[in-house]
């Protein structure tokens, strides 16, 4: 995978990972052109569409776009279980995950996605490996700070996770 | 999982970030950081020292701020400082900081590599992790030269816990990728294969996409994964669904493992050892019997998982193109998927089948489903997929459908989207030539094709029909007479004329017996072109007409008139003057056997690879698929082919298929970018202000796991998608017509082709041809400077009501415009209505930095969709009562601004675009004419008299029309003329 993009339905770049070096100015480029393409394109249509010399896979959840680029032969489908994956992982860690967790709390949204994909690959697919992981360090916490999240702005959230 | 608070939350940062989003403009969000970048600043420099938790905080509000879009030049050295900090969620966001914000700064580097250091020897198993994801994250060179040698090692200790080797696994992967120099081979890559025997999956997961990688560069010191790769990829196939437990995906055991096992075993030919070659197949053959076995789970992500892995051994099938069963089965099962109902599936089945269709044991398979790839073509709603059908068309095509497939691309091109045309043309050339097996086929396919899609027809396409025109003498008569009846449209592409020409100059004998088809007749039909055409093109129908007069003496005289004409002699382009003078001395110099010997029938063109393919190739790019590995399978594609040799008419010219290219390299001319007001707002993700986007809106706050996805409403954004029609500024972004706009209009009224403006910079010349009301005009903007013009951009703007009066299409054209150079536009023009005022052609350019603008009328009036119209005296004075009543008519009596010649006045009325009448008016110094406005809407028939009076030096012009405004607006623009 060369990167992977979140993007809100009004275009706002949310979480943006990049495994492939390229200058900020190019970063802000490929965001601005495949935003505007991802979100031009109508609900029925298929995940997948070619992009420079590179396939898109992109899903929307709810008011995110999840969109990953990966190169001629890398797999769709898997990709877009890759991108299920990791909003399962976030939804586990913030229980019902909803956007503004990952706007008041976008450090641990890239420290789950690190735990779960580096360098572009798949570092571990179970679901309780990874966060073991992140649970393990949020236990190394200092208990004296501040506890503060962000569900005390916006009360209780409208919708939990339906399986 | 109970919602509880996670993670260190960090009540400034949660006010900070709920600020931004609260910020009611971008200006106030920029206020809002500048304050905080301050507050920050300050902290960092002050007296004070700062205890880890406020660093940490700061730290991670600069981030905040870069992940929003700004720059940020400071903290860098907070961050390095978090590195060593023993708390985990300090050094955590410090080595996020580093990854995001990495700066080549060395002495930074020395001090960052110093802190991974550390934590690489710490023993922590989390310290380490942290550092191995930095690395990775980083991946610069830098890193490597400190880092390469050390990782290795960790990643094969006996003592390394598995989450470090998995980390290791990656990191030396990333840093392998980015310098493979870096990474010594050893020791260590025969322990790393045999990681595939670990007992933790997520080693295992980890250290196929290594060992995949490292295999590439050196298989042979590799080969022993391929035993291992197979033997643990057959106990997942074979697990029962629960097996792997957390390692199970929707009841597909590791789904990611397989696939990545699959994909390393496409690194090398099939196992030579029969055992493992044969628990190889038996894999293969268990996944493509699963695919067939009911689904344990309705969830989309059952059916992904499951059927990712059955795509890649679908691709290790054909990797290994070997074992025609599998091939076939393989052929089979993505032929049900061409019909599913999930998109994905039928993208994805496309695409697979294009690779099958190279394959000798599956191409058969892969043409039963030639139907449903017909009506995916037709039906499909997403472009992409409608591309995938197009791909699978191309690849599964020989001689067997080559016409029914060649058929369907040219109906498909008909409505095909502007971004795929060029490459369908490029395939539908390829295949006709190819598969033709009576070239009158071709000839037809190819005639076709610069018919439906003239401006995406590149120079190599037309240049190969007339190579295998020239080296096949049994479809040279076929197409002389097939290109002379295209020619024989009233609208023609300019390829065809081009095509036209050529055929003709060589082959035109062939066709001048049929009196129907007499040299005459070729000449004049060639000819009515002439004067629409590029320099290139007229330079190609000059050399026909030598050609004619070395062919057909009868039509010398002509020729030579044309030749002579001032405005072939004089022309300014020295090209054609050039062509022009020499030949008309060599054919009124040279005696007959030598102009027989100059302009013999040129030689066949010598063999070569078709240089259609070779574009094709090179659109598409390296590891193209498929459809290019057709030209490689079939040696029988060099039958007939020959080389480019550009036709010596177009040597010396700006070829005009370079604007083709041009506008091919920009986006389609039909589908420009949106306005910018609503580009911008969404394009930009960091400036879209609150105004544009209310806040997050309720959806914001949706869990977006909930699969009861609303479906996005219909959103500016959609309009996007679609091809607009050209987005010309408003009226208010242009300046107001130059004050000679009028006069150079007029010049106008009565002609079609000059000058229309000049100054010292630039010069706008025009050539027009209007037919029923339809019209076409080229605009030729040359600069006289001999420095570059940029971001050149002529506009075609309606003012008032005039959009729903006139359609003009106008073709974007190259942003720089190089000293001495000419550009062309085309507009495409129709009348939709009648219309009184002109559309305004805004150019702006900068010349030299300085901003330059002009807006001239572009020479459309309502006279040039007039159709003449004869009729006789009685008939004339009946529709001149029938439009008697007084708001019908217009009348003006004026004074002569020019001597009254009768001639000159004779050819202005026609210009002008009436018919003359004689005899009609019984006093014989009057001028009478008849014509009929047309326009989409509706016709105007128009009846105009026109008395001179020598003594007086006056005029009188009375109109009649159907209709009062036209009446007047003919008779203003007529009384100028004279």
């Amino acid at each position: 995978m060369q990167f992977m993009l979140l993007f809100s339905r009004q275009g706002k770049l949310r979480l943006q990972k990049w495994y492939v070096p390229l200058s900020d100015k190019e970063k802000k480029k490929i965001t601005r052109e495949l935003v505007q393409t991802v979100l031009a394109r109508k609900p029925k249509m298929c995940s997948f569409l070619e992009w420079r010399d590179l396939k898109i896979v992109y899903k929307r959840y709810a008011s995110l776009y999840f969109c990953c680029a990966i190169e001629d032969q890398d797999n769709e489908l898997i990709t877009l279980e890759i991108i299920h994956r990791y909003v399962e992982l976030l939804d586990k860690y913030f229980g019902s995950v909803c956007e503004l967790d990952i706007i008041f709390n976008f450090e641990k949204a890239y420290f789950i996605l690190d735990e779960f994909l580096l360098g572009g690959e798949v570092q571990e697919t179970s679901k309780k490996n990874v966060l073991k992981a992140i649970e393990q360090a949020d236990l190394l916490q200092e208990k004296t700070e501040n506890m503060y999240h962000s569900r005390s702005f916006i009360g209780c959230k409208k919708s939990i996770l339906e399986y | 999982m109970p919602a509880v608070s996670k993670g260190d939350g960090m009540r400034g940062l949660a006010v900070f970030i709920s600020d931004i989003r609260n910020c009611k403009s971008k200006e106030a969000e920029i206020k809002r950081i500048n304050k905080e970048l301050a507050n920050i600043r300050s902290k960092f420099k002050g007296d004070k020292a700062l205890d880890g938790y406020s660093k940490k905080k700061y730290v991670c509000k600069l981030l905040f701020i870069f992940l929003l879009g700004h720059d940020i030049d400071f903290g860098h050295m907070e961050a390095v400082n978090l590195l060593s900090s023993n708390k985990y969620t300090e050094k955590q966001i410090g080595y996020l900081f580093i990854s995001v914000l990495v700066n080549s700064n060395s002495e930074l580097i020395r001090l960052i590599n110093n802190a991974i250091k550390n934590d690489l020897a710490s023993r922590n198993p989390t310290f380490m992790c942290l550092a191995l994801h930095c690395i990775a994250n980083v991946g610069s060179r830098e890193m490597g030269e400190a880092f390469a040698a050390d990782i290795p090692r960790i990643l094969v200790a006996g003592d390394s816990m598995d989450s470090v080797k998995q980390s290791a696994a990656l990191c030396l992967l990333r840093l392998y990728k980015a310098s493979p120099d870096l990474v010594p081979m050893g020791e260590w890559t025969a322990r790393v294969v045999h990681l595939l025997n670990d007992q933790h999956m997520g080693v295992v997961t980890a250290a196929v996409s290594l060992i995949t990688c490292l295999c590439k560069k050196n298989p042979d010191d590799f080969k022993t994964c391929i035993s291992l790769a197979v033997s643990r990829l057959s106990r997942i196939v074979s697990s029962a669904s629960t097996d792997l437990q957390d390692y199970t995906y929707y009841f597909v055991p590791a789904p990611w493992l397989s696939v990545k096992l699959l994909r390393l075993l496409q690194c090398y030919p099939p196992p030579e050892d029969a055992a493992v070659k044969g628990r190889l197949v038996e894999c293969l053959e268990t996944v493509l019997n699963k695919a067939q076995e009911p689904p344990k789970s309705k969830k989309v992500q059952h059916s992904n998982a499951k059927n990712a892995i059955l795509f890649e051994t679908i691709s290790l099938i054909i990797h290994y193109d070997s074992e025609p069963n599998l091939l076939v089965r393989a052929c089979n099962q993505l032929g049900q998927f061409l019909q599913h109902r999930e998109t994905n599936l039928r993208y994805l089945a496309l695409e697979s089948m294009c690779t099958l269709a190279s394959s000798e044991f599956s191409h058969e398979a892969v043409k039963t489903h030639i139907d449903t790839v017909i009506n995916a073509l037709k039906t499909e709603r997403d472009v992409s997929v409608r591309q995938r059908a197009a791909d699978l068309l191309y690849a599964m095509c020989d001689r067997s459908n080559a016409k029914q497939i060649v058929s369907e691309m040219l109906r498909y091109l008909e409505t095909a989207d502007y971004a795929i045309r060029e490459e369908i043309v490029l395939k539908v050339a390829i295949l006709a030539e190819k598969y033709a097996v009576d070239y009158s086929w071709y000839v037809d396919t190819i005639l076709n094709l610069i018919r439906i899609a003239g401006d995406y027809v590149s120079e190599e396409v037309w240049y190969r029909v007339l190579q295998i025109v020239t080296n096949r003498d049994d479809v040279q008569g076929y197409a002389a007479k097939t290109v002379f009846e295209a020619l024989q449209a009233p609208a023609c592409h300019e390829n065809m004329v081009k095509v036209g020409g050529y055929i003709l100059g060589e082959f035109g004998n062939l066709i001048a017996g049929d009196p129907r088809s007499s040299p005459p007749v070729q000449f004049s039909l060639l000819h009515s072109k002439f004067h629409l055409c590029s320099v290139a093109t007229r330079a190609l129908l000059l050399s026909t007409y030598i050609k004619f007069i070395n062919l057909f003496p009868e039509t010398k005289a002509t020729i030579q008139g044309v030749l002579r004409a001032g405005s072939q002699l004089r022309n300014a382009d020295v090209e054609l003057q050039q062509r022009a003078v020499e030949y008309l001395t060599l054919s009124s110099v040279a005696s007959t056997d030598v102009l027989a010997t100059v302009l013999e029938e040129m030689p066949p063109f010598p063999e070569r690879e078709s240089s259609i393919l070779a574009k094709l190739k090179r659109k598409k790019g390296p590891g193209a698929g498929s459809a290019l590995d057709d030209g490689r399978r079939d040696p029988s594609s060099n039958d007939i082919n020959g080389g480019v040799e550009p036709t010596p008419s177009t040597v010396s010219t700006p070829s005009p298929s370079a604007d083709l290219l041009g506008l091919r390299a920009a986006p389609p001319p039909a589908a420009p970018p949106a306005p910018s007001g609503a580009g911008n707002l969404l394009v930009d993700v960091f400036s879209d202000g609150p105004a544009a986007q209310p806040g997050l809106g309720p959806s914001a706050e949706e869990a977006f796991l909930s699969e009861l996805e609303p479906p996005a409403p219909e959103s500016p954004m959609a309009l996007l998608a679609d091809p607009a029609p050209a987005a010309d500024p408003g009226p208010e972004d242009i300046g107001p017509p130059i004050p000679e706009a009028d006069e150079l209009l007029n010049k106008f009224v009565c002609k079609n082709n000059g000058v229309l403006f000049e100054n010292q910079l630039l010069q706008i010349g025009v050539k027009s041809e209007f037919r029923q009301n339809l019209g076409r005009m080229y605009l030729f903007y040359g600069n006289k400077t001999s420095v570059q013009f940029q971001n050149f951009s002529p506009t075609v703007v309606h003012p008032g009501d005039l959009q729903t009066q006139l359609a003009v299409q106008t073709k974007r054209v190259a942003a720089q415009v190089d000293g001495g150079a000419q550009v062309q536009q085309v507009l495409n023009i129709e009348c939709l209505r009648d219309f009184l005022t002109p559309p305004l052609l805004s150019v702006r350019f900068r010349y030299g930095g300085a901003p330059q603008s002009l807006t001239l009328k572009l020479p459309v009036t309502i006279n040039k969709f007039f159709q003449p119209t004869e009729m006789a005296a009685q008939d004339f004075f009946q529709r001149w009562k029938q439009l008697s009543l007084p708001q019908q008519e217009a009348q003006k009596i004026f004074k002569a601004n020019h001597p009254m010649d009768a001639e000159v006045t004779k050819a202005k009325l026609l210009g002008f675009g009436s018919a003359l009448l004689d005899n009609v008016d019984p006093n014989p110094e009057n001028f009478v004419g008849a014509g009929i406005i047309q326009t989409k809407a509706l016709q105007v028939g128009c009846l105009l008299r026109l008395e001179p009076n020598a003594q007086a030096q006056m005029y009188r012009l009375t109109l009649r029309t159907s209709k009062e405004p036209v009446s007047r607006h003919l008779c203003e623009l007529l009384a100028q003329q004279f």
